[in-house]
This record gives structure tokens, sequence and C-alpha cells, in this order.
């Protein structure tokens, strides 16, 4: 073990607690769902009249229409400001068309801590649908902000919020002669920007691990690329790969022991290998001429998906890990299908498409194979679900530059994250983290 | 000026051609500088005075070890989606490896590259058999196995700006750089 571990070149990064990226997303929704959902976030209350510590109401406000499937009732329309479930009055929140009102205080504790107590109401019975107190530390206010909306979105629809979650890409700045990379996380809705890892060579292929807590990597930082894994707390950076040839396309196994990865080694034959992060020990799963590559693994951990061209054009293909397993074509419609990622409920891939001479983000229903075009762009690709498979982002092109699209399971939602310079690429949606 | 490198070429093959390995040619020799004339030891201890065969960098080659072969293009491009060399390149090939057999320090890294379409990693993967399939061709021609590192970009080093065949077609390639 100590061996292995010595075998690995491990360093801190000087920039672990890095300051925010100088280029921030900002979120723009383009199309919501018709019938989307009216309800009231009234002003939490305070201890005081000065200013909260955090304004809870707004962050949840602003989450839920981002989602694109509420319509928040504005500020200054509402008539009262209630901060408990027996002070709504059911009949002046219908008058004013809401179906639901949230209501909250934000309360300092004796040991210092915080305390969010929020209940939502629904309007048409006088029901208070939930009533919660989650407490805080001082410096988490926003993230426990994130699980309010979390959890009301869950309460209406059915449906687990994704919005105290992550999200990693790779921004790039600069001339060709003179590029900058930089791995970023920031939260799902593009705010508070770190930078994981940065380098003037490529970065590519971020992957969660299944904790949240780690993000493997392509860099090409020593020259050739390698895949890496690094701790995001401690910014503990590992290389795990470093073969002849290509090393790419990481992907963790659902109990974080493994990673599924493409390498050519040295007779350049593009294949998928099972890479132990304990022992470094590897194992092929594909040997086939063609290109292996891409591969995602199911639910269970006991199969991958992947792309091969085996066929002559890039197709999605599923493949057992057991012992005399075969591989078996997964897409059929079009000459190109490529890069899956199993939705949460393991019921359908997100793929990259030809669709009439446009590259396009499509879901591919496992039960009966039938495909819908997602997306609408002509470069569109690096489809990520979120962890509550409501949707999915992934990387597109607006006025001939790289941003970030959010597209619902359904088609109807989209949204456009943009950095404010250069490009955003290749997104990867963290898994919940609470 | 377009023909001077291609008769620099011409006349360094023909020096190749016309240049049996006589020691004379090569004044540091030690066979012919340290052999004794007319020694009494000559005949028994003769066979001791050769020294062992070292080869010698050819002068007469045009270029050098750290350049390509003058006036030889050093991109190889491909067909969308594709992996095998045009006939085309025959010639461009056949140069490069013969200049890297007539200079055995030379070293090659063989980049393989995209244009922006699909995805991102199946475009490594793609470069990458670009790459490879230089690489075999090179070797097939007389290069030597160890003169030869393949890097893949994938997409993510365009020659050419622009999402139009134009550009696309100048960035799907390899690039066979020296010095590496």
């Amino acid at each position: 073990m100590l061996m292995i571990r010595r075998a690995i070149t491990v360093f801190l990064l000087a920039i672990l607690q890095s300051p925010p990226a100088a280029a921030e997303l900002t979120v723009q929704i383009l199309r919501g769902m018709a019938e989307t959902v009216p309800i009231a976030i009234v002003p939490f209350g305070w201890e005081t009249d000065s200013a909260a510590a955090w304004d809870v109401a707004a962050t949840v406000q602003a989450d839920l229409e981002r989602s694109g499937r509420f319509r928040a009732l504005p500020r200054s329309q509402m008539i009262e400001f209630p901060h408990q479930a027996d002070a709504v009055d059911a009949t002046d929140w219908r008058m004013l068309k809401v179906d639901y009102v949230v209501v909250g205080q934000l309360v300092r504790m004796p040991d210092g801590r915080f305390e969010l107590r929020y209940e939502l109401i629904q309007v048409a019975t006088g029901e208070r649908l939930l009533g919660t107190a989650l407490p805080a530390d001082p410096g988490a206010l926003l993230p426990a902000s994130h699980r309010v909306a979390d959890g009301i979105y869950e309460r209406i629809l059915g449906v687990r919020g994704a919005f105290a979650t992550r999200i990693a890409y790779v921004a790039v700045e600069g001339p060709p002669t003179a590029r900058s990379y930089r791995l970023v996380v920031a939260d799902a809705d593009g705010a508070n920007e770190r930078i994981v890892f940065n380098s003037p060579e490529p970065i590519m292929s971020p992957a969660w691990s299944r904790d949240g807590r780690s993000l493997a990597y392509v860099s090409f930082h020593s020259s050739l690329p390698a895949i890496y894994v690094q701790t995001l707390k401690t910014g503990e950076q590992v290389r795990v790969s470093a073969r002849s040839g290509i090393n790419s396309a990481p992907a963790w196994s659902p109990d974080g022991d493994q990673l599924a990865v493409a390498l050519s080694r040295r007779d350049g034959n593009v294949d998928i290998y099972l890479l132990s992060l304990a022992t470094q020990e590897l194992r092929r799963v594909t040997d086939d001429p063609s290109i292996d590559t891409e591969p995602a693994w199911s639910l269970d951990g006991r199969s991958l998906y992947f792309t091969s061209d085996r066929s002559g054009a890039p197709q999605v293909y599923h493949l057992g890990l057991a012992a005399g397993d075969r591989p078996q074509r997964i897409t059929f419609e079009g000459t190109y299908n490529a890069r899956p990622r199993v939705s949460p409920d393991g019921r359908e891939l997100a793929v990259v498409t030809l669709d009439r001479g446009a590259y396009r983000i499509a879901a591919v229903n496992l039960e009966h194979g039938g495909m819908r075009i997602l997306s609408n762009g002509r470069l569109d690709e690096s489809p990520s679900f979120a962890p509550n498979g409501a949707d999915i982002i992934y990387a597109t092109r607006e006025g001939g530059r790289g941003v970030l699209a959010l597209v619902s399971i359904d088609g109807r939602i989209q949204q456009r994250l943009a950095a404010t310079a250069g490009e955003v690429r290749e997104p990867a949606w963290s898994p919940f983290v609470y | 000026m377009r023909l001077m490198p291609i008769l620099m070429i011409a006349a360094g093959s023909l020096l190749l051609v016309g240049c049996p390995k006589k020691p004379t040619t090569v004044p540091e020799a030690p066979a012919e500088t340290t052999v004794p004339q007319g020694s009494d030891a000559a005949g028994a201890g003769n066979q001791d005075q050769v020294g062992k065969a070292r080869s010698l960098p050819d002068a007469s080659a045009a270029g050098s070890a750290t350049s390509p072969p003058a006036g030889v293009a050093t991109g190889i491009y491909f067909d969308f989606d594709r992996s095998e060399i045009r006939p085309e390149y025959a010639s461009v090939i056949k140069a490069h490896a013969k200049h890297m057999a007539a200079f055995g320090a030379a070293r090659v890294r063989l980049e393989g590259h995209t244009d922006e379409r699909g995805s991102r990693e199946y475009n490594i993967a793609l470069g990458e058999r670009r790459s490879q399939a230089v690489r075999r061709a090179l070797m097939l021609e007389g290069a030597a196995d160890g003169q030869l590192t393949t890097v893949s970009y994938g997409e993510e080093r365009a020659a050419v700006e622009g999402s139009d065949e134009a550009a696309y077609e100048k960035n799907r390639r390899v690039e066979i750089v020296y010095g590496h």
C-alpha cells in the first residue's frame, strides 16, 4: 500500500483557497413551462428591523424562478408579510392568484448559529404542507437557503430539488497562442465560483465522485495527457494514469473504488479499462480495433455504456462486466450517437446525436429505444444530468462562443449559462451533497 | 524558389546513393589513421588496431535532425471521422520517413487533431487514431519506433478558427513536429 502511495504523484496545490474565478456565469432563462406554478415567497422575519443576516426568501425565489417551473409574486404586490403559517390569510393570497405561500423566519440561536424556519401553505385549502427548521452555521446561509428551495420544490412537484448542488466545468480564455484553462466548481446557479485547477495546457473531462468530494479530470499540463483525481476540500491532486498514448474520459464507479477510463497505451488502440484507485490495477474491458471510449456506469455498477465506432460510425453500446459478457448496441437512429450519460433513475441515456446535420443532445429510452431530441444548437455536446433527473446541462455555442445550456428532460425549459468573459464547456453536475 | 529545396534533396539523395562506405572518405576513421604502415607487427597484431564502428551523421544529407526535410509538408489532412491516410500524402510520408532514417537522432511528435464537431472525448480518440495511422505509415517507410511519439489534442487546438467546412478540413490533421 505504501509503495503504491509513493508511486503516485501527490502534491498540494498552492492555489487551494483561490479567489473567485474572474469570469462569472450569468443565467438567462430562454423558455419556461407554459404552466408555471404561481407562488409567493414572503420575506423572512428577522429579530430586529435592521437588515437580516441573509435574505433567505430572495435566494429561494431566484432558485424557484430559475428552474422555469415557478412564477413568483413580486414583493411589491404583496399586501401582508406574515412570518408564520397561522398568520397567513388564504383569502388575501387567493385574490393575488397564487397557489402556494412560503413564510419563515431567520433566527439567531444562543450558540451563534442560525435556524431557517419555514412553512409552505397551499392557498386553495389553507393546508400547511411543510414546516421545517434548518440549522446553519453563519457562513452557510446561502447553501441553507438553497436547501429551503429544494424542500419546497420537492413538496410541490414531487421531485427532489437540486438547488444545493454544484456544477464543475472548464473555462477557457485568451488567444490560441496564450490560452488559459481553468477547472471551476460553482453552485448550481453559477454563483460562488472557485478555481480547482488551472493550466496553460488543455483541461478536459471533469467527472464527480459519487460522494461529491472529488473530481477526476484530464490535464495536459505535463505536456502529455494524464488523468488526475483531486479532493476538493484539501486540493490534494493525485495522478492516477499517465500511460503511453491517450488517458481520457474518466468515469467514477458507483462505489467510488474504480475509474472507467479510455486508454490507447502503446498499441494505439483506444479501449476501455477499469482502473482500481487503491491498487492501480488495470483491467481491460473492451478489446476491439475500433475506438471504444466515453464510458458511463450503470446505476448498479455492473455494466458500462460507451461509445464505439465498431459499426463504422460512433454508436452507443452496453457491456456487462461479468466474464463472457458481449457488448450490445443501444442506439440505431442516425449516423452519430456518442458520449452516453445515464439518468439518475437509470431509465434513459443522454447522448450527443447527429440530427439533420446538427450535433444535438438527445434522450434515449432504455426500455423501448426511442429517442427524443432535446436541444436545438448546431454543436451541442457534453450532456450531464442534474442529480434529480429533471434537467440536463450541456455545452453549446452562442455567437461562436462556448456557453453552457440547460434543458428540462421534457425539452420545454431552456436556459443559458454564459461566462462574462471567455468560453465555458464540459459541464458536470454534482451528485446530491446532503 | 520552389526548386531550391527539391534540388537540395535530389543532391542529397544522389550523394547517398553514390556513397559506398569507403574509409577513405572519413578522415577521422581510426582504421585509417592508426595502422602503422610497413610495421614489423603487421599481420599478427593488425586486427587489434581496428576500433568499433560507429555511425556518422550524414553531412551530405539536407536538413538536420531537429527540423523537417526542406520543402516537405508537415501536415497530413483527413476526411471527416476518418483516420485513413489519403493517397496524396504517400510522398509526404515517404519524405519524412527517409529523413528520419537518415537522421537517427531525429525525434518527432505526431500531434493528432479533429474538427470541432461531435463529442470531445470521442475526438480525443479519433485524433489518437490519426496520429497512430501516421506513426505506422512512417515506420513502414523506415522511421524507427523510438523516434516517434504521439499525442492527441482532439478538438482542443484548431489550426483555423471557424465553424465551416473550409476551417474544418484544415483542422482534421496530424502535425509532424520535429525536435521532441
